[in-house]
């Protein structure tokens, strides 16, 4: 934890603060995907259950891809994103420091439509609830972390909106199967969970290190 | 000299294409249970060992490009070629790959494709390469290489994660026909005499194609290169 990880990410919070731009959009549109999916599928008792966790993780993947987007987009105006580079600090640090305020947003995100999500569904946690506060931080982590790495990748590209989905869904795809897998099994308690956190655990690790060690060199990309 | 030695190769890779066809498809043994649809393993299973060995020169490009971008800027550019050369063809073989797999599926399992660990992984890499490809079209400029030598290492770093856990998922496609364990290996010499020469044909047209798109993009990048120099000359 250096001195410029806490100024990047005082800065972020700051700024998301004093806007909530990302924020409320997440949170709205979020909770949109989630009246979509229970409007189109109807879902009661078993069935809810089978599907919910499913539900919940491709809305926090849509909802985060528009939000990561904005994290690098409103560096370039006033070439902050150039004075940045110029920068004497590590690139890492900026990116960490974004990837941890991103982490927060979505999260805060998900405390607050989980309830929802049981009124929605009307959902009766068979297997052990309290992994899930293991599972969602760990998916969580996983998305962020490469949705910001790749937000980063694609911000002076054409069409970066849509290149963000297009090299992230892919790539995201096991972390989202270990995560639907685990919460699904969580909550129909039908078997059990641990394979599919330890597959998010060491997704997270292999990722985070190939992120941090990475970053500077598509960061100072010309 | 070169030419020569080009067109030498070229013609023996035909010959070798249509050498393999015809043990495929006249020379190799009906299959007991599956008859003949069980042909079209002689071009699936090659085309799967040839996607997995582009994709590799493509990963191997994008770590040589990265390595060399600073040092020594030329070796970077053909190493970069290599990349993006590695990728295009392993997408058409890829491709290959998913076409036949469920042109055969349909006839021996009753049903055209299933999310089974190697379905699935296959899937997924032409997934990965598909965007590294879009990415390369989509970002301008000079930082294309190394955003997408960056990329395609993140998706090969993919591929084991992808295949271990579909593994634990589900898994349906035959046990690996080389290699799987005592029942494994093709035991009749007819059939697999059919496939060493279809895998060698295959594999000896996939580098001709190699070659070639390598020397298209060598030049591609000389001509961007005159093309710069005579923006900052005027």
């Amino acid at each position: 934890m250096t001195r410029a990880l806490w100024t990047h990410l005082a800065k972020e919070l700051r700024i998301e603060w004093r806007s909530l731009d990302a924020f409320v959009s997440m949170l709205f549109f979020s909770l949109l995907v989630v009246v979509l999916f229970s409007i189109a599928f109807d879902p009661s008792g078993e069935f809810s259950r089978q599907i919910a966790g499913a539900v919940l993780s491709v809305a926090t993947l849509f909802a985060s891809v528009s939000a990561l987007n904005q994290s690098w987009a409103r560096e370039i105006r006033h070439e902050v994103l150039d004075a940045q580079r110029m920068a004497p600090s590590a690139g890492a640090d900026l990116f960490l420091a974004k990837v941890i305020a991103n982490f927060l947003f979505v999260t805060i995100v998900q405390l607050i439509l989980a309830p929802v999500f049981l009124v929605f569904y009307n959902l009766h946690i068979l297997g052990e609830g309290w992994l899930l506060a293991l599972v969602l931080p760990l998916g969580t982590w996983a998305l962020v972390l490469l949705g910001t790495f790749f937000a980063a990748l694609s911000i002076r590209s054409r069409n970066r909106e849509l290149l963000l989905s297009l090299i992230l869904f892919p790539i995201f795809i096991p972390a989202l199967l270990a995560m639907v897998r685990a919460s699904t099994f969580i909550l129909t308690g039908e078997s059990d969970p641990m394979l599919w956190i330890k597959l998010l655990v060491g997704y997270d690790i292999i990722y985070t290190t190939v992120s941090l060690l990475l970053f500077d060199v598509v960061f100072q990309a010309e | 000299m070169k030419k020569i030695a080009f067109g030498f190769y070229a013609t023996l890779t035909i010959a070798l294409l249509l050498w393999g066809f015809y043990q495929a498809i006249y020379v190799a043994p009906d299959e007991a249970t599956m008859h003949e649809v069980q042909r079209i393993f002689y071009y699936h299973v090659p085309s799967a060992i040839s996607a997995f060995l582009f994709f590799a020169i493509s990963l191997v490009g994008s770590i040589g490009y990265l390595t060399y971008r600073r040092s020594q800027p030329d070796r970077a550019q053909a190493a970069d070629a290599w990349a993006l050369a590695g990728a295009e063809v392993g997408v058409v073989f890829c491709t290959v790959v998913l076409i036949t797999g469920p042109l055969w599926a349909r006839r021996a399992w009753g049903i055209w494709w299933t999310w089974d660990a190697r379905l699935t992984t296959t899937l997924l890499l032409w997934l990965i390469y598909m965007s590294y490809l879009l990415l390369r079209r989509f970002a301008a400029g000079p930082q294309v290489r190394t955003l997408a030598a960056v990329l395609g290492i993140f998706g090969a770093l993919d591929v084991p994660i992808v295949y271990m856990s579909n593994r634990w998922w589900r898994t349906q496609h035959p046990a690996p026909v080389f290699g799987g364990g005592e029942d494994s290996g093709i035991k009749d010499p007819a059939m697999l005499h059919a496939f060493n020469w279809n895998l060698l044909a295959w594999i000896a047209w996939g580098l001709l194609i190699l070659a070639l798109r390598y020397r298209v993009e060598r030049r591609q990048q000389k001509i961007d290169e005159q093309r710069q120099q005579k923006a900052l000359e005027a």
